[in-house]
């Protein structure tokens, strides 16, 4: 028994441990963003803030325009998940549920750009961007984001746990594939569809070196660009910085927390 | 059945169109316009394999190309680790969740926000050195990202510190699909912990293994972001890799055909072991 509490106090040691490298990093910028008092690389450092207030924040409000580089997440957030799980589940459908010529090479082709390497593409992708004029836009952006052969395998083995007696009851009331598609198969996978939402909203919100080619003006730049902006321009102190970096991560890690399961199950789906 | 195929190709032709412009038509005009001088204000001219000649001369790609193969140092470490830290969370302990939820918020945060935390732990009176002088580990504060043999290595430990969630959890769902009669089988036989682990779990692994470390390898070998966020190339260009070459002369220096000769070049070494491991580690049909 005692050999049973020790191995348990040993292991919750060990997870502590690892759990503070991972962590630490957070902590130390929360702290510097809420201390208003004494000097920031001081030796002790501080790991408790200091008269702590919300001073820094507001002055992240003063300097950047931060709330517009919010609106700027949100909608490219917003835009990529819709579009992906559109276009992702109309072309997840016929690979899991219709026979055709070509299906096997279509599926080849998807899965092939699991292997290509996509972060070469972006240099093309740029003149690509800039021949459709969409330098500047949100549609820039979000364009060669929206369809990833990781969603549409995902939702292909959504549809493919659905049962065929459903589909072979529809055909033969004579509806439509797309009435199939839309009015039975989509309502029966939301739980997945929310997966890939979910993975695709913290994707997007999170992409930097993208964004950070097409959009040019700093007013329009989303907030994982716009936060590096801080750091450059205005020369602000540290402890602004790391307000500036706290408002970037609180809402990706409020919905990474409260969503949990659903990046699991996302992984889960991956490994299959 | 022929509308059905025709119906199919509807559904499926928004995202291939899509698909076609922004991942194929990238790499083959990519490959193409490596051979040329091209520019977007002039005629293109195939110029052969200059712009290759360029930039194996040029000493800054040299050293990402070496910064690179150096990446994959971390491959091993990344692996190992992340099979660790999930055979350690896969346990059914009150509060493991929460402990799973800490190493995998790394993951979860924007690169530019890693750079800029990562630059206050690394700098000189950082929290780093405060712990390593407080151990005596160092007698002076080291300066992590501004000494040029230490830099890289700040960064692989930063890229590590990212990616190493991420292959938790792939390793996570693997184990959690092992059957666990499998398990206490091996218990009633008198396998001991270490017994079980080699003989049945990592075998049980092996696919996932396979993959996590061909996505390693092609993650270590596409290194460029923590670069650009931590210390973009220097100091004295000792962090440069292939790719981060790339971006730095396609996007700041708007040379793009030597910026496309160079991802081409990383695209090479990706294809080709992608093929290797493809073909050598399969798992084997008994």
């Amino acid at each position: 028994m005692k050999t049973r509490t020790f191995q348990a106090a040993g292991h919750y040691l060990l997870l502590c441990a690892i759990a503070l490298v991972c962590v630490f990093p957070f902590w130390w910028t929360l702290v510097t963003a809420l201390s208003t008092e004494g000097n920031i690389f001081a030796f002790p450092p501080t790991f408790w803030p200091k008269s702590p207030s919300l001073a820094n924040f507001e002055e992240v409000f003063r300097v950047i325009p931060i709330l517009s580089f919010f609106k700027n997440s949100v909608l490219i957030a917003a835009f990529t998940v819709f579009w992906k799980l559109v276009l992702c589940s109309l072309a997840a459908y016929p690979l899991a549920r219709m026979q055709f010529r070509g299906r096997r090479l279509v599926f080849g082709l998807i899965l092939a750009t699991l292997v290509l390497p996509s972060e070469v593409n972006f240099l093309v992708n740029f003149i690509t961007v800039t021949k459709l004029s969409l330098v500047d836009t949100y549609a820039g952006v979000i364009l060669p984001n929206v369809v990833t052969a990781v969603a549409i395998l995902l939702l292909k083995q959504a549809f493919e746990e659905v049962p065929q007696d459903l589909i072979d009851a529809a055909r033969v009331d004579g509806a439509s594939e797309w009435i199939i598609f839309s009015r039975i198969m989509l309502p029966l996978i939301t739980p997945w569809l929310a997966t890939v939402g979910i993975l695709t909203a913290v994707e997007a919100w999170n992409e930097y070196i993208w964004p950070s080619i097409v959009m040019s003006k700093p007013d329009e730049f989303p907030l994982s660009v716009g936060v590096l902006y801080l750091r450059g321009t205005f020369g602000s102190s540290t402890r602004v910085i790391a307000a500036g970096t706290v408002l970037t991560i609180l809402p990706t890690l409020a919905a990474f927390l409260f969503t949990q399961r659903f990046f699991m199950r996302g992984m889960d789906g991956a490994v299959k | 059945m022929r509308r059905q195929s025709l119906q199919a190709w509807l559904f499926l032709a928004p995202a291939l169109v899509l698909l076609a412009a922004f991942s194929f038509w990238p790499v083959g005009y990519g490959s193409y316009l490596a051979f040329t001088d091209f520019s977007l204000i002039r005629p293109t001219q195939w110029v052969g394999l200059e712009n290759f000649e360029y930039i194996f001369d040029n000493e800054m790609f040299v050293t990402g190309l070496k910064n690179s193969l150096l990446f994959l140092l971390m491959v091993p470490f990344v692996q190992v680790g992340a099979i660790a830290l999930a055979v350690l969370v896969n346990n059914r302990l009150p509060g493991i969740r929460l402990f799973r939820a800490a190493y995998y918020v790394p993951v979860v945060t924007t690169v530019s926000v890693v750079g800029i935390m990562w630059g206050f732990m690394f700098h000189e009176q950082g929290t780093l050195n405060y712990v390593l002088t407080t151990l005596r580990l160092v007698n002076a504060p080291v300066g992590w990202l501004s000494d040029d043999t230490l830099a890289l290595f700040c960064i692989m430990f930063v890229t590590l510190w990212r990616g190493l969630g991420w292959y938790m959890v792939m390793y996570l769902a693997a184990l959690q699909s092992v059957p666990a009669d499998m398990q206490e089988a091996a218990i009633l036989d008198g396998a001991n912990r270490w017994q079980r682990f080699w003989k049945i779990t990592i075998p049980m692994l092996r696919p996932t293994i396979m993959v996590c470390s061909i996505l390693s390898v092609l993650a270590a070998l596409k290194a460029y972001q923590e670069v650009d966020v931590l210390t973009q190339g220097g100091p004295m260009n000792s962090t440069f890799t292939a790719l981060y070459y790339a971006y730095d002369q396609g996007l700041k220096h708007l040379k793009l055909p030597r910026a496309l000769a160079a991802s081409f070049v990383v695209s090479v070494f990706c294809v080709g072991i992608a093929v290797l491991c493809l073909r050598y580690l399969k798992p084997k049909h008994r």
